[in-house]
C-alpha cells in the first residue's frame, strides 16, 4: 500500500511534526521524553524480546478473564493450614527487627489473639527471639491484607474462586475504622472485637454465602465502579449491595436474632467492609498473569510499612523494593506528618488491578479526603493509561464517557514516561498501637521499576535464541 | 565587563531543535554576548567549551544554559529570557480538565485510528517509539540518526515479519502518495517510484525528475544501511514489493550505495520478479552518478532529457584547492568521487578511504570535503539542514584561507528543512566572496518546495555563487573553475 496516510503521529522533534500538519495531514504529537536514567538499553532489550508482544497480550486477556466469586468464609488456620505462631503479614519479606510500629503493633495484637503471649506486650521478647513464630507475607499464600496486613490462624477469611481455573485467593475480614488491628493497635477492644468476628460474624456470614450461593464479587465492583467508589479509599456503594446480597440469607440462618443484628448493623456501619472483598478479587484477577515468561506486566504492588515491593508477570516470585513513601494527604485531628508511619498494606493490589487510585475519577466524593481536586482525579486517571497496556472492558468510568479502567501496568512505560503509579491510601501512625493518623495519595519509589525492567532485560538477554 | 554564567538544569528537556531557538532568542536580549541552551551531549559539551565558557558537572540527560553578558547586572534580564524562551516552546497552557498530549507513540495509536509514524527522538530511544508502531500493526519512518545497527535489526525483522514497512533510520526522507515526512520535496504526482538508502541522493533524482516533467508519486527512503550485510535490504524489499503493487507507478528507482555481493543479488532477484520495472541506481567508483541516472530513469519512460538549470556565474579561482561543505551525506560523496577522480585524494569526515580522515576540527591543508549530516556531528544538534550554525562558521573559515580555490556547497530545500536557507546563507557568501575563492552551490530543490527553488537559487547567485540544480554538474563546474587556477 503507498497511499497518502490519514494522520501521522509524530514522536520527536516538533520541526517535522510542523513540516507534515503543513501539507494539511493531520498530527498527534507525543509529548516524548527522556526515560527514567539508565533505562535506554533495557528498554530496547525488553522491545526488542520476540516473546513481549503475545507474552503480555497472553497476560492482559488473562487478567481480563477471571470472575472472582465469593463461595466460603472460615478460618485462616483451616484455610492456609496457619498453626497459632505463624502469622501472614502485608507488603514483601520483612524480619522483626526491620518491622515498623504499625506491623509491630498488630503482630504483637495477633500472638495475644492467638493466646501465644497473655499480654501484646509480652510478644516483642517473643519475636525478637523468634522462637515459635514464623513470619511470612500474605501474598506467599495466596491471599491479601490490608494495612498491616497480618493474618493468624483464629481469623476467618473469604475465599475468592475464578471458576474457570478454579484458582482461589484469601483475604480477612474488615474490622471497621478507628482503633483496629490493621493500623497497628492492640488495645483490648481491639482484641474484643476480633474475637467477636472470628465467633460470630466469620460463622454467620459463612452460612448466608453458602446459603446464597456463590457472590460475584467482580459484578458488584463493576457498579460500584458506577457509584462513586473506586474501591479502595470508597467501600460505601460496594459494602451496602454485599448487604444487599447477604441479608437475607443471614438473617434466615438460624442464628440468634441480636447477633445477626449486631453483624447487620456493624457491616452496614463500616464503609470500609468492602475493602477486603475488592482485594482479593484484584489479587485473583493479577495472579492469572504471573510466570508468564516475557511479560512486562506488574502483578503485585505491596507495602509492609518499611519497605515497598513489585512483582512481574515475566520475573516469577522476584520482589523489588525500595523505601515506602509517606502519604500525602489529611490528617485526622492533631496528627501530623511527623506521626505518619511510610506506606504499608497489600490494598495496592486494587491499582495494580486498574482501580483505586487509578479509578479516581469515579469518586470524586472523597477527592478532598486524599487532599486532591476533582480536576486532578480526572487528570490521573486518564495519566494511568499512559503506564498501562490496555483497559478493563466490564470497569467503565461514566464522567469519562465510560472508558475502561486502565489495566496492566507496564513496567517498561513506567521507566519510559516515569509517570508513576497513584495509589490511594491510609495513613497508619508509626507508633505502634497508635491506629490510622489520615490518608492521602503515595506513590512507589521510583527505583523499584528500573530495577525489575533490569531483571526482565536480563532473563531476555539470557533466553536462548 | 564581560560576565559569563552557566547552570546545569537536571531533568530538564526540550528537542534540539527547540533548543536552537530558544538559544537564538536569548541570543538577542540586551547584552548578550553569546548564549546557548542544550542538552548536555558530549558534541554540545564541545561547542560549549569552544564558545569558553567553563564546563560543570552533568550528564546527558541534564539542559545546560551557557549565557555571556557584557556586564553582570544584565545576567538577571538574560536568564529571565532565557525562562521566558523555554515556557514558549512548550506548546500550549493546559486546563486542568484539558486531555494531556499521550506521553508515548502506543498512547497515541490509542487515540488515533490509523496513520504512519514518525519518530525523531535520540538513536537510542528510537527502536522503543518505532517498536510501538509496530505492535499497533503501523508502518514507522525512523528519522533519528544514531540507531544502533542491532536495533535497526530488530525492528525491520520485526516489520517484515508483520507486512510492515520501517523507514529509515538516516536517511531522512519519504514521500508517500505526496505526503512528505522527514525532508522532503514537493513533486508532481507522476509514474516513478523511488527506493532509497540515501536521502539527499533520493531527493536530488526526485527534483531532477520534477524538473524533467516527470513526477515522483511515492519515494521511500529505507535507510543508509538497508542493504549492508547486516539488514540484508529488508526494507528495501518490502519498498519494492509496496511499490509493484501501486497501479500508478511506471518505473522503479532504487538509490544505493553498491550494497554487498549477496545483498545485491536478493535485491535484483526480487526486482526481477516484479511486473513493474525496476531500475537499479547504484552509487560508486566508476559509476554513474545522480544526475545520469535521472537521466537513465527518463530515457526508459521515452521522455526527452532537459537541460539542467543554471543560476549565475563564478568568478576566477586564486586558490588551488577545492573545499566541499555539504548537508547531504550522498551530495558529499558524489561530489568526492567526481573530484577525486579529477583531483587525487580528498579528505573527509567521510572518507572515500580510511586514510583520508579529516580531525575532529575538520580542517586540513588539501582538498576537504565534510559532510555536516554525519551522525558524530548531529549528536544532540539538529540536523544541518535545519540548523545551519555549524556550516556557516566553517564556511567563514575555509573562505578566508587564501589557498582555497572553490567552496562547493549544496543547499536542500523542501519540507523540514530552513524555511528560508539563503537569508543566512547569501551574507555568508557575499562575505566569502570577498576573501576571494569562487562559489558553486547545488540547490536540490522544486519549484513546488515551500521555499521555491527559484528564489532560492537567484538569492544565492545575487550573492556571487554560481548554482546548479544538478549536484554532478556543480561539481564539474567547480573542477572547471580550479582547472582554470592551477
Amino acid at each position: 500500500m503507498t497511499s497518502a496516510p490519514a494522520s501521522v503521529v509524530a514522536v520527536g522533534t516538533d520541526h517535522l511534526a510542523d513540516a507534515v500538519e503543513a501539507q494539511a495531514v493531520p498530527v498527534v504529537r507525543v509529548d516524548w521524553r527522556p526515560p527514567m536514567p539508565g533505562t535506554e538499553g533495557d528498554l530496547a532489550c525488553v522491545a526488542a524480546d520476540p516473546l513481549r508482544k503475545d507474552a503480555n497480550e497472553r497476560a492482559l486477556a488473562a487478567v481480563l478473564d477471571v470472575q472472582a466469586m465469593l463461595v466460603d468464609v472460615a478460618p485462616a488456620g483451616e484455610l492456609l493450614g496457619l498453626a497459632p505462631g505463624d502469622f501472614l503479614h502485608a507488603g514483601p519479606p520483612i524480619a522483626w527487627a526491620d518491622a515498623s510500629g504499625p506491623l509491630r503493633g498488630a503482630l504483637m495484637g495477633a500472638a495475644a489473639l492467638e493466646g501465644v503471649v497473655d499480654d501484646p506486650e509480652a510478644a516483642v521478647v517473643l519475636f525478637e527471639s523468634g522462637s515459635g513464630v514464623s513470619l511470612d507475607p500474605c501474598h506467599h499464600h495466596r491471599a491479601v491484607g490490608p494495612m498491616a496486613g497480618v493474618v493468624s490462624a483464629s481469623m476467618w477469611m473469604y475465599v475468592l474462586e475464578d471458576p474457570a481455573t478454579g484458582r482461589r485467593t484469601f483475604c480477612s475480614l474488615n474490622e471497621g475504622l478507628g482503633k483496629v488491628l490493621r493500623y497497628g493497635a492492640y488495645a483490648p477492644e481491639v482484641l474484643e472485637r476480633l474475637r467477636w468476628m472470628s465467633a460470630v460474624l466469620g460463622p454467620l456470614l459463612r452460612d448466608a454465602v453458602r446459603a446464597t450461593g456463590p457472590v460475584d464479587v467482580t459484578g458488584i465492583l463493576t457498579q460500584m465502579l458506577q457509584m462513586g467508589d473506586e474501591a479502595h479509599n470508597r467501600n460505601r456503594a460496594g459494602t451496602l449491595m454485599l448487604l444487599r446480597d447477604l441479608a437475607p440469607a443471614m438473617v434466615a440462618s438460624g442464628h440468634e436474632p441480636a447477633k445477626v443484628a449486631d453483624a447487620l448493623r456493624f457491616i452496614g456501619g463500616n464503609d470500609h467492609f468492602f475493602l477486603n472483598l475488592a482485594m482479593p478479587a484484584c489479587k485473583l484477577m493479577l495472579d492469572a498473569a504471573r510466570d508468564i515468561e516475557g511479560s512486562t506486566m506488574v502483578v503485585a504492588m505491596s507495602r509492609n510499612g518499611t519497605d515497598f515491593g513489585i512483582q512481574l508477570a515475566g520475573t516469577g516470585d522476584q520482589w523489588f523494593t525500595g523505601p515506602a513513601q509517606v502519604a500525602d494527604g489529611l490528617y485526622l485531628g492533631d496528627y501530623g506528618p511527623d506521626d505518619a508511619n511510610p506506606d504499608i498494606g497489600d490494598s495496592a493490589i486494587t491499582e495494580t488491578a486498574g482501580i483505586g487510585g487509578f479509578a479516581m475519577a469515579t469518586a470524586p466524593a472523597i477527592v478532598r479526603f486524599v487532599g486532591g481536586s476533582v480536576p486532578d482525579a480526572l487528570a490521573t486517571t486518564r495519566r494511568m493509561h499512559e503506564i498501562t497496556l490496555g483497559e478493563n472492558p466490564r470497569w467503565t468510568i461514566p464522567v469519562l464517557d465510560f472508558q475502561g479502567t486502565a489495566t496492566g501496568i507496564d513496567v517498561t512505560r513506567v521507566c519510559r514516561t516515569g509517570i508513576l503509579p497513584q495509589i490511594n491510601t491510609g495513613m497508619a501512625g508509626k507508633v505502634a498501637g497508635v491506629g490510622q493518623v489520615g490518608a492521602g495519595l503515595v506513590t512507589p519509589p521510583a527505583e523499584v521499576f528500573p530495577a525489575a525492567l533490569s531483571e526482565l532485560a536480563h532473563r531476555t538477554r539470557a533466553r536462548p535464541r | 565587563m564581560s560576565h559569563a554564567h552557566v547552570e546545569v538544569r537536571p531533568g530538564a528537556y526540550a528537542d534540539s531543535v527547540a533548543l536552537l531557538q530558544v538559544s537564538r532568542s536569548v541570543q538577542q536580549a540586551p547584552g548578550v554576548e553569546s548564549a546557548q541552551v542544550a542538552m548536555a551531549t558530549p558534541l554540545n559539551l564541545d561547542l560549549l567549551s569552544q564558545m569558553g565558557f567553563a564546563l560543570p558537572e552533568c550528564t546527558a540527560n541534564d539542559l545546560v544554559v551557557a549565557v555571556r553578558v557584557d556586564s553582570a547586572d544584565r545576567l538577571a534580564a538574560a536568564l529571565a529570557a532565557v525562562d521566558e524562551a523555554l515556557v514558549a516552546t512548550g506548546r500550549r497552557t493546559t486546563q486542568p480538565t484539558d486531555v494531556a498530549p499521550p506521553r508515548t507513540t502506543a498512547a497515541a495509536l490509542r487515540r488515533v485510528a490509523g496513520g504512519t509514524v514518525l519518530v525523531s527522538v535520540p538513536g537510542p530511544s528510537a527502536l522503543v517509539e518505532a517498536m510501538d508502531a509496530l505492535d499497533a500493526g503501523h508502518d514507522v519512518m525512523v528519522f533519528s540518526d544514531n540507531v544502533p545497527v542491532e536495533h535497526e535489526l530488530a525492528l525491520k525483522t520485526v516489520a517484515a515479519e508483520r507486512d510492515l514497512l520501517v523507514m529509515g533510520p538516516d536517511c531522512g526522507t519519504a514521500v508517500v502518495d505526496g505526503v512528505g515526512l522527514g525532508f522532503a520535496n514537493v513533486c508532481s504526482p507522476g509514474p516513478v517510484g523511488i527506493v532509497a538508502a540515501s536521502g539527499t541522493g533520493c531527493q536530488q533524482l526526485a527534483c531532477l525528475l520534477e524538473h524533467a516533467g516527470v513526477g515522483v508519486g511515492t519515494a521511500l527512503g529505507v535507510g543508509g544501511r538497508d542493504l549492508s550485510t547486516d539488514i540484508g535490504g529488508r526494507s528495501t524489499l518490502a519498498a519494492l514489493r509496496r511499490l509493484d503493487a501501486d497501479p500508478r507507478v511506471e518505473l522503479v528507482v532504487v538509490v544505493s550505495k553498491p550494497p554487498a555481493d549477496e545483498v545485491a543479488e536478493v535485491v535484483r532477484d526480487c526486482a526481477d520478479r516484479l511486473a513493474t520495472p525496476v531500475e537499479l541506481a547504484l552509487l560508486g567508483q566508476g559509476r554513474p552518478d545522480l544526475t545520469a541516472a535521472a537521466e537513465q530513469a527518463l530515457r526508459a519512460l521515452g521522455r526527452d532529457l532537459p537541460g539542467w538549470p543554471v543560476w549565475g556565474r563564478a568568478g576566477e579561482a586564486h586558490g588551488d584547492l577545492l573545499r566541499g561543505l555539504f548537508v547531504g551525506g550522498t551530495l558529499c560523496d558524489e561530489a568526492m568521487l567526481i573530484a577525486t577522480a579529477a583531483l587525487g585524494p580528498v579528505r573527509s569526515n567521510i572518507p572515500l578511504s580510511p586514510d583520508l580522515a579529516l580531525d575532529t576540527d575538520l580542517l586540513a591543508d588539501t582538498h576537504l570535503m565534510v559532510d555536516f549530516g554525519d551522525d558524530a556531528l548531529t549528536s544532540g544538534r539538529a540536523h544541518p539542514m535545519i540548523d545551519p550554525t555549524l556550516r556557516l562558521e566553517h564556511l567563514d573559515r575555509v573562505a578566508s584561507d587564501p589557498r582555497t580555490g572553490v567552496v562547493l556547497m549544496d543547499v536542500v530545500l523542501g519540507h523540514g528543512a530552513e524555511s528560508d536557507p539563503a537569508s543566512r546563507l547569501a551574507p555568508a557568501i557575499e562575505r566569502a566572496r570577498r576573501s576571494g575563492p569562487a562559489v558553486v552551490v547545488s540547490c536540490v530543490g522544486t519549484e513546488l518546495d515551500p521555499q521555491g527553488l527559484d528564489r532560492q537559487a537567484q538569492a544565492l547567485a545575487d550573492a556571487g555563487a554560481e548554482v546548479h540544480l544538478s549536484n554532478a554538474g556543480a561539481t564539474r563546474r567547480a573542477l572547471e573553475i580550479l582547472g582554470g587556477a592551477r
